[in-house]
């Protein structure tokens, strides 16, 4: 026996700060102060001085925002704009993501369709989400480039003219995209809520059957209504997810320059390329406001599950 | 006495085939579904089969030709001023691999501090993680990009790495994992083995949190494999570049004058790892996918 263990009570606490500090030491250097430079940065002007690589830097009060959303040559507020194109291709996306998510989770758990091979379809359904946006992108446009499949057999039809390009036109751009992230997320979200409904205490259904209720009823009176905090935590994820949407807008409109097709996390990547800080700071700032507002309303439900479940 | 049963008969038939052809509707949703899920992956494979010539030549076909192994040297050979593949892979691989291993052992560790040791602030330090779970990314990326800027770090891989040691999500996961599974009295009991602390975390503790550190660590290998936001913005050195960015510089390039045959392969090539990885272990990934975030 060693003899520590006559000591009645060593204190270990010494040990706990030691192996959370990797944690903190790493989360102050990487990511704490990059967020305070980047507050920082909203507030202040970083202009080119003409002729030489040096940046001028000086304080610029609120400006930064109040430029965000005044009007540009286009007429256009910039940040609304970029918003406005990420919320639609968003939910262009989550529509059909939700729909095809509940109804194979629905199908997956039916006591009465007992399927086999749910296993086979969950490992197809999830695979999407593991190719890389690039390559995902390339082969949308192989689809539906000038050369691609859809663009020769439209010609033909007569749909639409020589001309016309999928990637830079408005709103098939924006489908392509919906398209791309309803694919790669739907097996997510499906995998989500049979958990959810898996987690329905079966006693329910039990005493429903004895009831003698209609299937029908009892999707439409038990599953959906005690699916539903599941179901807004699903939706309000994918939500902060979508305000940052990147890679796949990004490889496959990217370069036709389509303005229909920029999302907010362009924008920042857009002024960040030029290093235009002050202005990147800035769209930052706000795109962290509102994910934190949303986040607030996803801790708001789950805390009422919470309440609700147990 | 006899119709009734008859009637009977008939009901339970007509409910029968009413089943059967529910089934049927169900499974073939299931296979519709399942088809556009795999379409991608085929049409890939196809086009790294087919010649340079009849990819930019436009006759679009779902049948396999026989150029793959000619494009699969020519990318090496060829294809390389464009496209360096070797060093893609090595760069994609020291960073996935790298920031993988540190995340889920740091996250592990921090969970482990916080779970298993009474000491001030410890309440506090789990609130404060969870809550910064919350801030999006790209408000600390600003900030991170100039940092890296000024200090001349744009093409170092640690930028890319090291930042995962402090992820709170996985930490959450981990903790969660913890509390369900790892008694305190083995710990107690490790030490009047005589182990300390440490050695009682790496030789106790992580072996009991395999099945967890395993779900981690494809998750986290497949996100760095395939992240595409920050490495595009450090990375400007040709020969730091991970897959994904020299993916997407291809993408920007004019493909009337590239081997898309090369393309095609670069690609393939880029995403085989992930899935043979995936296709091994989808079972732990597809439980992984639950059990951080509807527990919660």
């Amino acid at each position: 026996m060693k003899e520590n263990k006559n000591k009645k009570n060593p204190s270990y606490a010494k040990w706990g700060y030691i192996f959370v500090a990797s944690f903190f030491v790493v989360y102050f250097l990487f990511t704490f102060i990059p967020q305070v430079l980047t507050i920082y940065d909203s507030f202040f002007d970083y202009t080119d001085i003409v002729g030489t690589l040096e940046t001028e830097v000086s304080f610029a009060g609120l400006k930064n925002y109040k430029m965000l959303f005044s009007r540009n040559i286009r007429g256009d507020i910039e940040i609304l704009r970029c918003l406005g194109n990420t919320i639609i291709i968003w939910l262009i996306g989550v529509i059909p993501q939700m729909s095809f998510g509940l109804l194979i989770a629905l199908i997956f758990t039916s006591s009465k369709l007992r399927l086999k091979g749910t296993g086979f379809f969950k490992t197809v359904f999830y695979m999407p989400n593991l190719i890389m946006a690039a390559a995902f992108a390339s082969l949308i446009l192989a689809l539906f480039g000038t050369i691609g499949p859809f663009h020769t057999l439209f010609v033909e039809k007569g749909w639409i003219a020589q001309t016309f390009d999928f990637i830079s036109d408005k709103t098939w751009a924006r489908i392509l995209i919906a398209f791309m992230n309803f694919l790669m997320w739907f097996g997510n979200t499906t995998i989500l809520l049979m958990a959810g409904i898996q987690g329905i205490d079966n006693s329910v259904f039990e005493s429903a059957k004895i009831d003698g209720a209609s299937s029908v009823h009892v999707l439409w009176d038990i599953t959906l209504p005690l699916l539903k905090p599941i179901a807004v935590y699903v939706f309000i994820t994918s939500m902060i997810g979508g305000l940052q949407m990147f890679d796949v807008a990004e490889v496959l409109t990217g370069k036709a320059k389509n303005n229909s097709t920029r999302t907010i996390v362009m924008l920042i990547n857009d002024y960040l390329k030029v290093g235009n800080y002050g202005h990147a700071g800035a769209v930052s700032v706000v795109l962290f406001i509102i994910t934190a507002i949303l986040s607030l309303i996803i801790f708001r439900s789950i805390n009422r599950k919470g309440e609700s479940m147990s | 006495m006899n119709r009734v049963i008859t009637d009977y008969k008939k009901e339970n038939r007509r409910a029968i085939i009413k089943a059967i052809i529910l089934r049927v509707l169900c499974y073939s949703f299931l296979c519709f579904v399942s088809v556009m899920c795999i379409f991608f992956f085929y049409l890939l494979l196809v086009n790294t089969t087919r010649a340079n010539n009849d990819l930019q030549g436009g006759r679009f076909t779902l049948m396999l030709s026989r150029f793959f192994n000619q494009n699969f040297k020519n990318l090496f050979s060829k294809f390389k001023t464009d496209f360096d593949a070797l060093k893609g892979f090595r760069a994609s691989f020291v960073i996935a691999f790298s920031s993988a291993v540190l995340t889920c052992y740091f996250s592990a560790l921090t969970a482990y501090g916080i779970y298993a040791y009474d000491f001030k602030g410890k309440r506090l330090m789990e609130a404060f993680i969870l809550a910064i779970m919350m801030i999006p990314p790209q408000l600390s990326s600003v900030g991170f990009f100039q940092m890296a800027s000024k200090y001349g770090l744009k093409n170092n891989w640690w930028m890319l790495i090291l930042p995962s040691i402090a992820a709170p999500s996985i930490f959450f996961y981990m903790i969660q994992y913890l509390r369900a599974t790892l008694p305190k009295d083995l710990i107690e009991s490790s030490r009047i083995d005589g182990s300390n602390e440490f050695m009682t975390f790496n030789r106790v503790v992580l072996p009991i949190m395999k099945p967890a550190l395993a779900v981690q660590m494809i998750f986290a290998f497949v996100g760095s494999w395939n992240n595409l936001y920050m490495p595009s913005l450090l990375l400007s050195d040709s020969e730091k570049k991970t897959l994904p960015v020299m993916i997407n510089a291809l993408q920007r390039t004019s493909w009337g004058n590239i081997d898309l045959g090369c393309v095609y392969m670069a690609i393939f090539l880029s995403i085989l790892p992930v899935v043979i990885v995936y296709l091994f272990l989808s079972r732990f990934i597809i439980k992984g996918v639950t059990a951080g975030s509807v527990k919660g």
